[in-house]
């Protein structure tokens, strides 16, 4: 049997709105996005213009010092436009859908393929947009053998949509996926399911997580199986996206439709949402919103990591989930610092909360503080359940110090490991954006 | 509520750059923050936080403090009543309003000048105002005696705040704990105004209040003054009028000292409600009191009259003077202490062992309590250093078993 690791460190926000295990098929929607930004330490290239036709698989933009990685139209039809923003930079790229969903010719498949098949055809295919890198959590440099795969089949962010169901009825999917990623590494592929989730994967390492979040975040996982030390590379993804990998492989065609967890306590019954990747926000979400005369934030993904949308933008390429919670700016509290506030959560006993037991929480977008110098300590190592002294690196990053960066671990972690370390923090530091650029600026620095 | 938001979105411009009283921007927006708790929502990175911010913080550290402060003012009544002869004839509330009045403006002085200064700052560097002194200047009163005059605690407290606090950066950069700092200095610029037989009890009248002539019997040294000027083997330590002390008279704290330092117990209270809401750190807190116990019990073992302190028990040792109060609020102050799990448990018992050490073998000082703490201050960032290291090493050496 696999082997269970069980991690302490964590917290699990107590968020309203969980998805029920119930699925609706989100209402028609006209227009598709690809958006750059999703796809970290690319240069986006422009393939095609406004008016052209498209269909699924075709390439709308690729990489500009790596023109082989693809990235895909996920619906047939007609590119509507290019919208650019300041210095030109793409903003996206935005299709408008005939609603036949048509494949593009010359789509590469084929049985029984060799490595390398495997990999050209995953970035002819925009299949490889899905993999990422540590270090520098990055889209995966193609040219390079990862020493391990990792892939993490439990998303264990505030109100994730739950794996288990998400893969009912596509098993064969995610085991053609694990198949085809076996053959594009030496070492191994490493699986990181929720304890009690039920594996069925052949091919892989399965390892059982228990724990709160972020037991989930393949960074912590690879920490617990075989840590990166300086000079490896791994690839990670997700099983939700190993899903579209896996549908490839296995039927041949390219279907980039998902299960979409709607979330959040705006929303009026939570449920799962059959859409396709790059769709808009308000398709999916559709009249599923309880009426309110306040200001919300939309976002594509979770509370923690996801990127703020508007409803009439796009779901992004690397999410199963939209959140919709209050924004908050309304409120002005009278000296709410100083109240007992019962109804405040906090992971200190510094509100009265706690009096009031495990409950769900209605959380709105504010900070409820000012930023500060780092005050208190040990708060991000409660949640951090890696061997990282996660306030000596940030403070190495923030003083860009190479040497202590890398002696600290910087090549283990992403910013999404620091998301709970962001939200429990006294001192309201933007620590995921602090590791990103590091991070960024670190990659420059060595290459 | 609603009229005063709608006066502060009004008058609100005139303080924003460009304005007539831009000057005074920080200030203004330090008390809007102090009055609604801002709407700013996130703009990067998570879209929830934490309710907690660094005014609930402090806010809690001083709600911690409290005990030791309201017995603190009744103690000071109670000395005095005490030395005067004329406790059984005044009430609870004459006694409590009487220290009262001795200590208000003690804080007073503290918070106007800690605060003014910490507000100029502010503003000449363009920050949002920092709370880190609300914490400090309620401690500043807490750690002398009843008998400083106001000037030296405004004279110190400005040192402090300007040499200690502001040229690092200002909270969060200090490395010198800032109430501390403000001892120091008033031990060592005013020394006969912080130490001896006539500083802790005060035996004139406050304001008007509680005239009386001093009995016959009054001596007014502290238990550790006592034993810093005892010779000589068996020791007998007795309050004020000469009566003798017991272990739980030492607890309860009607005795002489620094206004918030004598109670146990207060501070005791203080003690669970900073790590019951999680402000401070169980780990230096109990290895602050574990170094004590452990020096003062090898210091008992190897007993002799030479140093007269080696004759206390280890718990009265952690009973009297300020021990127990720099555990608790000192120490544990994490900006100035150490910052890593193992570094904590070093640091808290090494200023354990120090303060005990000094309060024992040093006859000079029959206070240890205080040096503890800010030597330690200075080699918390060392603590954390090898700390750090030996989490590299572990790294480095998996990457060559790798």
């Amino acid at each position: 049997m696999a082997n269970v690791i069980k991690l302490k460190r964590g917290l699990d926000i107590p968020l309203q709105g969980q998805p029920e295990a119930r699925i609706i098929e989100a209402a028609a929607c006209e227009y598709y996005a690809l958006v750059p930004d999703d796809f970290h330490g690319i240069v986006p290239k422009v393939l095609v213009k406004p008016g052209e036709p498209v269909s699924i698989g075709t390439p709308l933009m690729c990489d500009k010092n790596n023109p082989a990685l693809q990235f895909v139209s996920p619906v047939s039809g007609e590119v509507y436009a290019v919208t650019r923003g300041e210095r030109r930079k793409v903003l996206d790229i935005t299709v408008k859908s005939d609603g036949k969903m048509t494949q593009a010719p010359a789509v590469a498949y084929k049985a029984d393929m060799t490595p390398d098949e495997v990999r050209d055809s995953m970035l002819a295919n925009g299949l490889f947009t899905f993999i990422h890198q540590r270090p520098y959590d990055v889209i995966a440099d193609a040219s390079v053998t990862p020493r391990d795969i990792f892939v993490t089949a439990w998303d264990s962010a505030p109100l994730a949509p739950d794996f288990d169901f998400v893969v009912k009825g596509r098993e064969d999917d995610l085991q053609a996926g694990i198949d085809a990623l076996r053959k594009l590494t030496s070492g191994n592929v490493y699986i990181g399911l929720r304890n009690g989730a039920v594996p069925s994967v052949k091919g892989a390492n399965v390892v059982l997580f228990d724990g709160p979040h972020p037991a989930g975040n393949v960074g912590v996982q690879i920490q617990h199986i075989a840590p990166i030390n300086k000079g490896e590379v791994v690839w990670t993804l997700n099983a939700f996206d190993l899903l579209i990998i896996g549908r490839f492989f296995n039927k041949g065609v390219l279907d980039f439709t998902r299960l979409v967890a709607l979330t959040g306590s705006e929303v009026k019954a939570p449920c799962y949402v059959r859409t396709t990747l790059g769709a808009r926000i308000d398709s999916i979400i559709g009249d599923n919103l309880i009426d309110a005369d306040y200001n919300r934030r939309y976002i594509s993904g979770n509370v923690l990591t996801g990127t703020r949308v508007s409803a009439h933008d796009y779901l992004r390429a690397p999410h199963s989930q939209v959140t919709v919670i209050p924004e908050g700016d309304d409120c002005h509290e009278m000296l709410g610092w100083a109240l007992p506030g019962v109804n405040k959560y906090s992971t200190s006993r510094s509100f009265f909360s706690w009096l009031r037991g495990k409950r769900r929480y209605r959380f709105d977008a504010r900070l409820h503080g000012g930023e500060r110098s780092i005050i208190m300590s040990g708060e991000y190592d409660k949640v951090l359940p890696m061997d990282i002294l996660s306030e000596f690196l940030i403070k190495a990053v923030i003083a860009f110090d190479i040497d202590k960066m890398e002696n600290l671990g910087i090549y283990e972690v992403a910013p999404e490991d620091f998301a709970l370390c962001e939200f429990v923090d006294t001192s309201k530091l933007p620590i995921q954006s602090i590791i990103r650029d590091g991070l960024d600026r670190l990659q420059k620095e060595m290459n | 509520m609603k009229t005063l938001r709608n006066y502060i979105d009004k008058i609100k411009p005139n303080f924003m750059p460009g304005g007539k009283l831009a000057m005074f921007r920080s200030v203004f927006e330090g008390f809007e923050t102090f009055l609604f708790v801002p709407a700013t929502t996130s703009r990067s990175g998570v879209h929830i936080h934490d309710n907690i911010d660094s005014k609930r913080t402090m806010t809690i550290v001083i709600l911690a403090l409290m005990p030791a402060l309201l017995f603190g003012m009744y103690n000071v009544g109670y000395q005095h009543y005490l030395a005067v002869g004329q406790l059984s004839t005044v009430g609870f509330w004459t006694i409590f309003f009487f220290g009262f009045l001795a200590v208000l403006p003690k804080i007073i002085v503290s918070y106007l000048v800690g605060l003014g200064i910490e507000f100029t700052v502010a503003q000449w560097r363009g920050h949002e105002i920092q709370e880190g002194f609300l914490v400090s200047g309620m401690l500043i009163p807490m750690i002398v005696p009843v008998d400083t005059p106001l000037w030296m605690i405004a004279v110190a407290t400005a040192f402090a705040v300007i040499f200690a606090k502001e040229v690092f950066g200002g909270t969060g950069m200090n490395i010198f704990n800032v109430a501390l700092v403000t001892r120091a200095f008033l031990f060592f610029a005013y020394p006969s105004k912080m130490s001896g037989d006539d500083v802790f009890v005060r035996t004139t009248d406050t304001f008007g209040l509680g005239a009386g002539r001093v009995v016959d019997t009054f001596s007014g040294a502290t238990p550790l003054g006592q034993v810093a000027t005892h010779t000589g083997d068996d020791m007998v330590l007795t309050n004020i009028v000469g009566q003798p002390l017991s272990l739980l008279d030492y607890a309860v704290g009607l005795i002489p000292g620094s206004i918030g330092e004598t109670s146990l117990i207060a501070i005791l209270i203080g003690a669970v409600i900073l790590l019951w809401t999680g402000m401070a750190s169980w780990r230096v807190m109990l290895s602050v009191f574990a170094g004590g116990l452990a020096m003062a019990w090898v210091a008992n073992t190897f007993a002799s009259p030479t140093y007269a302190g080696s004759l206390l028990s280890p718990l009265t040792h952690i009973c009297l003077g300020g021990f127990a109060f720099a555990a608790v609020f000192m120490a544990t102050d994490p900006v100035t202490g150490a910052r890593t799990k193992i570094g904590q448990y070093i640091y808290g018992f090494l200023i354990g062992v120090i303060a005990i050490l000094i309060r024992i073998y040093n006859t000079g000082y029959p206070e240890g309590a205080m040096l503890a703490v800010l030597l330690m201050n200075v080699f918390a960032p060392l603590i954390d250093y090898f700390v750090v290291e030996a989490n590299i090493k572990r790294r480095l050496k998996r990457a060559v078993k790798a």
